[in-house]
């Protein structure tokens, strides 16, 4: 391959000063700490690092574990085209959680000790055993596409002959960990917003996470399809997306019908930033919901994307709601992250961005862009049963 | 048996002679500046807080079912039998999990500093478990801070606010808070006024997340035959699907 000069667009422009930035940024993160390099305070200890990089990381890697249950576990294979790239996805997710951790971490360098020092009353030692094992299991998971790209056979079956087990061992670790993001806020009764706190944290955030898995399949998809100019799965997204709104039906059903059994509604009626807020959240997932169940809407490229981005930002929201803004009120102060930490978060979504477009174009994640033109031609012949049928 | 402080509102004349005995156990710097500080940090580990005309100090509660050491993901926060919640900075990952949980706002965090450690009171674990008193009850003039068995105490706290029931709201901090602290706090007005946070739950915190952690095993087996089983039956299906197939 000959070495040419990158062209300078917008895009790759944007992206080099967003990594300067962070790179800037790390270094204060290094040489001046935490207090120099965040907005955090004995009052206000968890930000942006933990609310986005770490808890909207994981929720947003959740396609792994959704897709694989489909695809391998219930056996719906012609969900197959787009299980590589939510593993993709999934397993450069766990890594930028590591790394937005790295950050975090008052001593990033004993990452390790929660697998050496046990408490096993800790929803955190329970989460960082589950996330070191599924990373493990999406390292895994991931390895046939690089074999595959290198002609590597022989290791592609050793890696089949565990995969059943190693799947079902994914699904259940994703099941444990996407649940107790939420369990870590059952502790602060008193420092929740009530329109967040609610015993059935563990809960919601394990279906809204297998409801953003599936918008994040849809929507990388979507980027993909036009970055390397192949076909768009749209009769498997569309079955998808129908998927997704009861999914998010569901979703919503549980969080009003909570919020009336605590009394919390009335909340509603305050004029509280909280409660702005939580009308964001819920206005971002409930116009997809009502939107996806419109067959119209599904089989359009478009609508199905700006659906599955509202999806997106709809549960990023929740999970800032719930791991820094609502605690707000309940800490009895304000924080607004440090341009530093802005940086640093931007920095890693840039990363995964890039990442993911790099190893999409070299390693065989999408197979239409692997096998070229066979497959595009079943995607279109094939009719979806649950989309179509 | 138990070790608890006793802080007396009522009696306390804000000299801050327990700030200064509590920098000096814990090797900290003291001077005017510092003792300004109403509030407590990580280079003050207790502060007199001056409510109108009254006092009131904070610490650590040392709660009787920390939610601290509860969350604790490397178990570096640990309640001992003599009373104290201790702290293992060698273990600490600097997660500050400890901090979101705490009811009370009570740990703190060397945020300047580049290898930082959490900060908290420890009611003098050394002290105590060599039989000397904390250094803030040692200090004290007056005895607004009084430290020795939890129950014996409680039972001097309910032996005041019987004697002199004009010059005491009539509750006892730290007896219901979080089910039970083994620190107790009297004052002659309602807690809020100086300052205590009432609004925290009656019952111990642990428990919020216990009852969740408890279904774990119960939910990987039942996931676990559930998955497999769903995996077989549909696996057969495509099987058999694939052979009758062929014989067309």
């Amino acid at each position: 391959m000959k070495v040419r000069f990158p062209k300078i667009t917008v895009w790759r422009v944007i992206f080099a000063a967003i990594m300067l930035s962070g790179l800037y940024a790390t270094y204060i993160r290094v040489f001046y700490g935490l207090g120099g390099a965040t907005n955090l305070s004995d009052k206000f200890p968890w930000g942006i690092w933990i609310g986005f990089d770490v808890m909207c990381g994981v929720a947003l890697a959740s396609g792994g574990f959704t897709l694989v249950a489909t695809v391998h576990i219930f056996n719906l294979e012609n969900y197959k085209p787009v299980l590589r790239p939510a593993i993709l996805t999934a397993f450069l997710g766990y890594i930028l959680v590591v790394v937005g951790l790295l950050y975090d971490l008052g001593r990033p360098d004993r990452l390790w000790h929660p697998l050496v020092m046990w408490n096993p009353h800790s929803v955190m030692f329970e989460v960082a055993w589950c996330v070191t094992l599924y990373s493990t299991v999406l390292f895994l998971e991931f390895l046939p596409i690089v074999f595959e790209r290198f002609g590597l056979h022989r290791p592609i079956e050793w890696i089949h002959r565990i995969s059943v087990p190693l799947m079902i061992l994914g699904v259940l670790l994703s099941t444990l960990h996407q649940s107790s993001i939420g369990s870590l806020f059952l502790i602060m009764p008193e420092k929740l917003y009530p329109l967040w706190y609610t015993p059935l944290l563990p809960l919601l955030f394990y279906i809204s996470a297998i409801a953003v898995g599936i918008a994040m399949t849809i929507f990388e998809s979507w980027h993909s399809s036009r970055a390397f100019g192949r076909a768009l799965e749209l009769p498997l997204l569309a079955g998808l997306a129908r998927v997704l709104a009861v999914i998010l039906s569901v979703y919503l059903w549980l969080r009003f019908i909570d919020l009336g059994h605590r009394d919390a509604l009335p909340l509603l009626l305050r004029n509280r930033i909280e409660t702005w807020l939580f009308l964001l959240e819920i206005g971002l997932l409930l116009v997809p919901t009502v939107l996806l169940y419109q067959r119209r809407v599904r089989l359009r490229p478009g609508a199905l994307y700006a659906c599955s981005v509202m999806v997106v930002f709809g549960i990023v929201a929740n999970r800032l709601n719930t791991g820094t803004t609502g605690l707000e009120a309940g800490s009895g102060t304000h924080y607004i992250p440090k341009w530093s930490e802005v940086a640093i978060t931007l920095s890693i979504v840039a990363a995964g961005f890039a990442i993911f477009r790099v190893v999409a174009q070299y390693f065989p994640v999408f197979e239409a862009h692997a096998h070229g033109a066979a497959s595009s031609e079943v995607g279109e012949t094939e009719e979806d049963p649950v989309a179509v049928g | 048996m138990s070790k608890a402080i006793l802080y007396d509102s009522t009696l306390c004349i804000g000299c801050k002679a327990c700030e200064g005995a509590c920098a000096e156990r814990w090797g900290l710097p003291y001077d005017d500046k510092i003792a300004a500080e109403e509030r407590i940090s990580a280079h003050k580990l207790t502060a007199i807080e001056t409510h109108g005309e009254r006092y009131c100090r904070r610490l650590c509660m040392n709660c009787v079912q920390p939610a601290c050491a509860s969350v604790c993901p490397v178990g570096a926060l640990q309640k001992t039998d003599l009373g104290p919640v201790t702290y293992d900075a060698d273990k600490c990952m600097g997660c500050r999990y400890c901090m979101q949980a705490c009811p009370f706002q009570v740990p703190t965090y060397e945020w300047a500093k580049r290898l930082p450690r959490m900060r908290k009171c420890d009611m003098c674990f050394e002290r105590q478990s060599k039989g000397k008193l904390t250094a803030c009850a040692e200090a004290c003039p007056v005895g607004a801070t009084v430290n020795g068995d939890r129950e014996e105490l409680l039972a001097e706290a309910r032996k005041r606010l019987a004697d002199k029931p004009g010059d005491y709201y009539q509750k006892i901090y730290g007896v219901k808070e979080v089910g039970g602290t083994s620190v107790f706090f009297l004052s002659a007005v309602p807690f809020e006024q100086i300052g205590l946070r009432t609004g925290v739950p009656q019952e111990p915190l642990p428990q919020t997340t216990w009852q969740v952690l408890e279904l774990l095993p119960g939910v990987v087996s039942t996931g676990a035959i559930l998955l497999g089983g769903i995996w077989w039956i549909t696996n057969r299906r495509a099987d058999v699907a694939r052979v009758e197939g062929k014989h067309k």
